[in-house]
């Protein structure tokens, strides 16, 4: 029998588990999937959890609903991977072979890595949401919040679903409006990016609407630490923004058994360099790594996961049969803003192509705007929920194209256009 | 696009003065470049502009916790050598194009 093992069963790891399932030859093919619990949760629900839009129970199911009959699932923690040697250690100590390798860990917020975020503040004025811990315990504490200065900040650039962060400052403003304190709330929104986010017409729209919401952006402000006693964070040249309330959004990293296999990316944060096309590991070719757990220069979404997926499972039977590497991910992301008070917007892009306006074709629910703020938007993301447990997760395909369409789609005019003319620049710095 | 003249050569620029060609690039311009900055290249100044074109060439996307794991310098003295926006300024002065982080 050859082995094949998955490493993480979260968004990333199941989906591949469910298409292996119906496409691997099991008289020739044992799958094993590995993950440290049972406890599958909704991370994109986490946003909803501080402001009691869902329940801590919405978003927890086992992870064993979700596999085909007769998986075999071991509950333990990824030690470290020998790629030279095809083997896998458990903490357990148990070791295991396998011909071919995907790894799913994911990213995980890391608040130690910065110094004063686990000070005494922690959990009692400081916050996370990015955890269902964090998010719950964030949920009684603005249930009795009398306002002051709430500070959302980011600790790095990259993290997972980067809009995330954006979507908690548009709910914040609905949220103390609906309890009519807004008034009593001061919101800043403090980030090492330039801008409100990263590509040039997305920042636009998403910073006129902070503004209209009156949602104050620092931008260019890199946190070095946190003053627990002066109710501060501090930026490393200096710079100072005051907190009653402060949610962070702290450092992501990769698994800590990326580290140990020696797979890290240079910056230390625990991403596996991948072959952004095939999504083949680039020092192993029978190991293949997916969702939040590679350092491709895209979102790190359940979206772009499940687009990643379909490249993925032709790649492995291609790889498996002995032919090349044919299907490519070309970055595909599709993700909403939710931006309160019952709308949302859409952006959609890839490695090439920034998120541009215009209206997105979507089946039933139909032309969904993008960089708009709509109703049917809201409508989307709230199926989202159901479309992740019943769709995503079971590998099946969804109604959107895996590679994005430009389909709707208005190109900027000439002069917005400059950096399409130097794809030097955008190639780079992706 | 528009030209930079420096030391006599004309250098390609976007629209924010980063350079469109790295290969114009020499440590020559980069003084002059720095200078414009109010900057004094040092050697410390040169080590990091160099880690910056290397990376490039390498494709490897930048950050300023990339830069700060260096081994040249860490984060703090990264700001000191390129005070203000440390990542945007040194790679206009390094001759590369200006990193933006992934969406
Ligand atoms: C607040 C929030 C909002 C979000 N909103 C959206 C959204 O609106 N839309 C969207 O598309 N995406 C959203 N996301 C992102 C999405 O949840 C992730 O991108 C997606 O879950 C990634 O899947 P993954 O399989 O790579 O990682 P995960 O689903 O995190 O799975 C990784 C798994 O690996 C396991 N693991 C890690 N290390 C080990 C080890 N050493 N041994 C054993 N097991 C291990 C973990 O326990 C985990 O189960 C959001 C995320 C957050 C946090």
């Amino acid at each position: 029998m050859k082995k094949l093992l998955i490493l993480g069963a979260g968004t990333a790891g199941t989906m591949m588990l469910n298409k292996l399932d119906k496409k691997l030859d099991k008289k020739e093919w044992e799958i094993t999937i590995i993950d440290k619990d049972d406890t599958h949760y909704y991370q994109p629900g986490f946003l909803f959890i501080p402001f009691g839009i869902y329940k801590p129970k919405d978003v927890v199911k086992s992870r064993k609903e979700f596999f085909p009959a007769g998986t075999h699932f071991i509950i333990d923690e990824v030690d470290k991977i020998n790629g030279d040697d095809n083997k896998v250690i458990l903490k357990s100590g148990e070791v295991l072979t396998y011909d071919v390798l995907i790894v799913a860990t994911g990213t995980t917020p890391v608040p130690s890595e910065t110094e004063g975020l686990m000070g005494p503040l922690w959990y009692k004025d400081i916050f996370d949401f990015y955890t269902f811990e964090g998010a719950s315990l964030l949920a009684k504490k603005l249930e009795n919040w009398k306002g002051g200065k709430l500070v959302i900040n980011l600790a790095e650039t990259t993290i997972k679903c980067p809009v995330a962060p954006l979507e908690f400052a548009f709910l914040a403003d609905a949220y103390f409006t609906e309890k009519g304190i807004r008034d009593k709330v001061e919101i800043n929104y403090v980030t090492p990016l330039s801008g409100a986010f990263t590509k040039p017409i997305a920042t636009k729209m998403l910073s006129q609407l902070m503004e209209k919401k009156n949602i104050h952006v620092v931008p260019d402000f890199y946190l070095e630490h946190v003053d627990n006693d002066l109710k501060k964070i501090v930026s490393y040249d200096g710079m100072e923004v005051e907190f009653d309330l402060l949610v962070s959004i702290p450092t992501n990293m990769g698994a800590d058994m990326v580290a140990n296999s020696n797979m890290s990316d240079e910056d230390d944060l625990n991403f596996i360099p991948t072959n952004k096309e095939t999504l083949q590991h680039k020092q192993h070719e029978n190991i293949f790594v997916i969702g939040d757990a590679t350092n491709l220069p895209t979102s790190k979404a359940g979206s772009v996961t499940h687009f990643e997926g379909e490249i993925l499972i032709e790649n492995i039977l291609s790889f498996i049969n002995g032919k090349p590497l044919e299907a490519k991910f070309d970055g595909h992301a599709n993700c909403f803003i939710e931006t309160g008070f019952g709308k949302a917007a859409l952006i959609d892009f890839n490695y090439t192509t920034e998120p541009l306006p215009g209206q997105f074709p979507i089946p039933v629910l139909g032309p969904m705007g993008l960089l708009k703020e709509t109703r049917i938007n809201h409508m989307g993301k709230l199926a989202f929920k159901w479309i992740y447990w019943h769709m995503l997760l079971t590998g099946k395909s969804l109604p959107v194209s895996t590679n994005m369409s430009m389909t709707g789609k208005k190109a900027p005019k000439k002069e917005e256009n400059k950096e399409k003319e130097e794809p030097q620049q955008e190639e780079v710095l992706l | 696009m528009d030209t930079l003249t420096i030391n006599k050569s004309a250098i390609k620029v976007n629209e924010e003065g980063y350079f469109t060609d790295p290969s114009q690039w020499n440590e020559d311009i980069a003084v002059e470049m720095a200078k414009q900055q109010n900057i004094d290249l040092s050697e410390k100044h040169f080590e990091v502009l160099h880690f910056l074109r290397n990376k490039y060439a390498e494709e490897v996307p930048l950050t300023i916790r990339k830069v700060g794991k260096s081994g040249i310098v860490d984060i703090k003295e990264f700001y000191k050598l390129f005070p203000g926006g440390p990542l945007k300024i040194s790679s206009k002065i390094a001759g590369i194009p200006k990193p933006v982080s992934c969406v």
